[in-house]
């Protein structure tokens, strides 16, 4: 049986808005269609096998567990997750875990490290946290599509040059609220600012991320509810 | 300026009160408080037995109502934002009612992030603080961040307002450490204790040295006996605990109580352990504010429920109970005593994003609504989020044939009552579809309004 092996990074303490909300929609669309699921995790002093998954998840969480998990992740998991991403597994970061995938992270005096998977900075601007319903269009090699979710974020991200985003802002502020980019995707590596329960409003994309990480296209499912939720999400952002 | 400014204000109230609108407990504050900034401590002034500030996540309006019960069964003049209009507005226009009797109190319910503000305004006499849960991060952001601002404010009250913590949470009686004048509330019966920490649990480190803290026993959420293995602090013992809980569903619940005046036996007509929670807590207040032991008691006893908070409603033959759901350590709790009713259920939810409700409907996914998976006859959600809480019923094991899904409240709440397969509904409504619930229901005269 093909099996999705999923490796949650840090679930204890990046986890604060609902991120399990998309592991549960990859457990239940991977057994409604008869394929396997597997989920492991690994937390702060945990190594990873880079083999071992097919898709790696990290969410968001509080500034302190944000410093510690930082240091934690580039002292024992950076070379597994660039190892992981060069055979082409999937790795989804959100709000907080996005922030660690590039170079740094600059809050006033300091600098939290990244694990350099994109290039990519943040920083900590004056001015007000980007918070509100957000819209992108994007597209993961199936043509446009919208990505409707919700972003609440201090930092601002710029992407360094040649750096693709996941998708362009239709409504909202995403990566800096300036430049209409948000997110990041290179190969198959996904980092985004609309947080949380993210697939929950867009199954689409967690069909997308199980075809990309299993090499596999997928059967459709009974969609009545899940489009209905997708569409919910797009008119709270207005898109 | 200010009196003036004060008439003003009772107009309006007063107009608002008569034509029905449910602005009548936030419109003559804001008025007020524009015309006179300063008016929330000149009005505070004129309560001659001080005041009284709740604050939490969850339980303020609940246990306020219920301290105020005890003050005003012990005969004390209450002036009271009893509708849980709780920002500074909603106190200033309780406020009104200040200086028209001799000896009032004031007891006040203050929104969480509002708290450090209204108390600055107000120098309260006590502070009861109940909990800090994941509630709102579009609003109040980080947990931590309020945990510091109240850990502020009780450093700037020490000596001077009287402190009511609850000693299960860790975050809550750390603010009470080295202070003068504290009493602690808790629990104490484990055969009350989850398996272990809830998934949405927060606060799960020691704020003094930052090592998880080892629990003998979890209540509620991050709520129960902890102790930091590293720097061995621990859960304080608290005067006034639950040493004895018996849960009777809905319909309530009979705990034991330990008090430094004694103990007490009482059957409290409200579910769920938070409840009992809110009960220990208003009980530990109005101990401190010198309200007897037995006149406390029977208060409890005879509590009738505050707004919105587990209310039962006669409408077509059935009946309907509402509980309000607001965040996922309160809907844990609702969740629970739901579970332990007899058969499968008749659900109406409905989430909203309004302001006041938080306009990320994230939370549902740290609820556990797994709880409900082969317990549900029939789900009708409705709110302005209708679908994505009818998804979230589906992933969390609910057979997606019996949940329905219409925007409408008044309309997806007729199906489901008239749908009702045992007689019984139970509604769960966020805040504003609390609000938009209530007022449904008053314009057909099955409930009063809540300015009543």
């Amino acid at each position: 049986m093909t099996t999705l092996r999923v490796c949650a990074l840090y679930p204890d303490l990046m986890n604060i808005y609902a991120d399990r909300g998309n592991l549960a929609v990859l457990r239940a669309r991977c057994e409604w269609r008869g394929l396997g699921f597997e989920l492991g995790s690994s937390s702060l002093g945990d190594t990873v096998d880079p083999d071992a998954h097919d898709l790696f998840y990290i969410g968001g969480g509080q500034d302190r567990d944000q410093v510690a998990v930082a240091h934690d992740m580039v002292a024992t998991k950076r070379e597994a997750l660039h190892a992981a991403a060069d055979r082409g597994a999937v790795v989804l970061a959100v709000c907080g875990g996005y922030q660690l995938l590039g170079h740094s992270y600059e809050l006033g005096d300091d600098e939290l490290p990244g694990v350099g998977l994109v290039d990519l900075r943040t920083v900590r601007e004056p001015g007000p946290r980007l918070i509100g319903n957000c819209g992108i269009e994007a597209d993961l090699g199936t043509g446009p599509r919208v990505i409707a979710g919700f972003e609440n974020h201090g930092g601002r991200t710029y992407l360094g040059p040649g750096e693709r985003p996941l998708g362009t802002v239709l409504s909202g502020h995403g990566n800096n609220g300036r430049d209409r980019l948000e997110g990041v995707h290179r190969r198959n590596v996904i980092g985004t600012y609309l947080h949380g329960p993210l697939l929950p409003k867009n199954v689409w994309l967690a069909d997308r991320l199980i075809e990309l990480a299993l090499g596999a296209r997928l059967e459709p499912l009974d969609d009545t509810l899940e489009e209905a939720a997708h569409a919910s999400a797009r008119r709270a952002a207005g898109v | 300026m200010f009196r003036l400014a004060r008439l003003l204000a009772r107009l309006v109230r007063a107009t608002s009160r008569r034509l029905g609108r449910s602005g009548g407990t936030t419109a003559p504050g804001r008025l007020m408080l524009r015309v006179s900034p300063a008016a929330l401590g000149r009005m505070a002034a004129d309560l001659e037995a001080g005041s009284v500030l709740v604050s939490a996540t969850n339980g303020k309006t609940t246990t306020a109502a219920m301290t105020a019960a005890a003050l005003e069964r012990d005969a004390r003049p209450v002036v009271h934002n009893r509708a849980g209009s709780n920002m500074a507005w909603g106190v200033a226009t309780a406020l009104l009612d200040a200086g028209c009797a001799p000896s009032q109190i004031g007891l006040f319910e203050v929104d969480e992030a509002w708290l450090p503000r209204v108390a600055r305004e107000l120098h309260p006499r006590l502070l009861l603080l109940l909990n800090l849960f994941r509630d709102q991060l579009d609003r109040y952001g980080e947990l931590e961040l309020l945990a510091d601002r109240w850990a502020a404010l009780t450093a700037e009250l020490d000596g001077r307002a009287a402190l009511v913590l609850n000693a299960d949470d860790p975050l809550v009686a750390d603010l009470g450490r080295d202070r003068r004048g504290v009493t602690y509330f808790g629990v104490e019966d484990d055969s009350q204790a989850l398996p272990g920490l809830q998934h949405a649990a927060d606060s799960k480190h020691c704020r003094n040295c930052g090592a998880p803290y080892s629990y003998d026993a979890v209540y509620l959420g991050h709520l129960g006996r902890y102790r930091c293995p590293s720097c061995g602090r621990e859960r304080p013992r608290p005067q006034v605990a639950a040493t004895s809980v018996h849960l009777e569903g809905m319909s309530g619940s009979r705990v034991e109580l330990r008090t430094p005046g004694g103990r007490l036996s009482v059957r409290l007509p409200l579910p769920g352990l938070y409840n009992v929670y809110n009960a220990v807590a208003a009980l530990a207040t109005a101990l401190a504010l010198g309200v007897p032991l037995a006149t406390a008691g029977d208060a409890l006893e005879r509590f009738g429920g505050a707004f919105g908070r587990v209310e039962t409603i006669a409408i077509d033959g059935r009946r309907l109970s509402i509980l309000l759901v607001k965040n996922p350590a309160g809907a844990n709790e609702v969740l629970r005593t739901l579970t332990l009713e007899d058969g499968e259920l008749d659900l109406w939810l409905a989430l909203n994003d309004g302001i006041a409700d938080g306009r990320d409907v994230s939370w549902i996914w740290d609820a556990d609504f797994e709880v409900l998976a082969g317990r549900v006859r029939r789900a009708t959600c409705s709110g302005t989020r209708a679908e994505e809480m009818a998804l979230r019923l589906k992933y969390a094991g609910v057979d997606a044939r019996s949940i329905a899904v219409d925007r409408d409240l008044g309309d997806s709440l007729d199906a489901a009552v008239r749908g009702a397969g045992s007689g019984k509904v139970y509604a769960l409504p966020t805040y504003t579809a609390l609000l938009d619930l209530r007022d449904l229901l008053a314009r057909r005269g099955l409930a009063k309004r809540w300015s009543e």
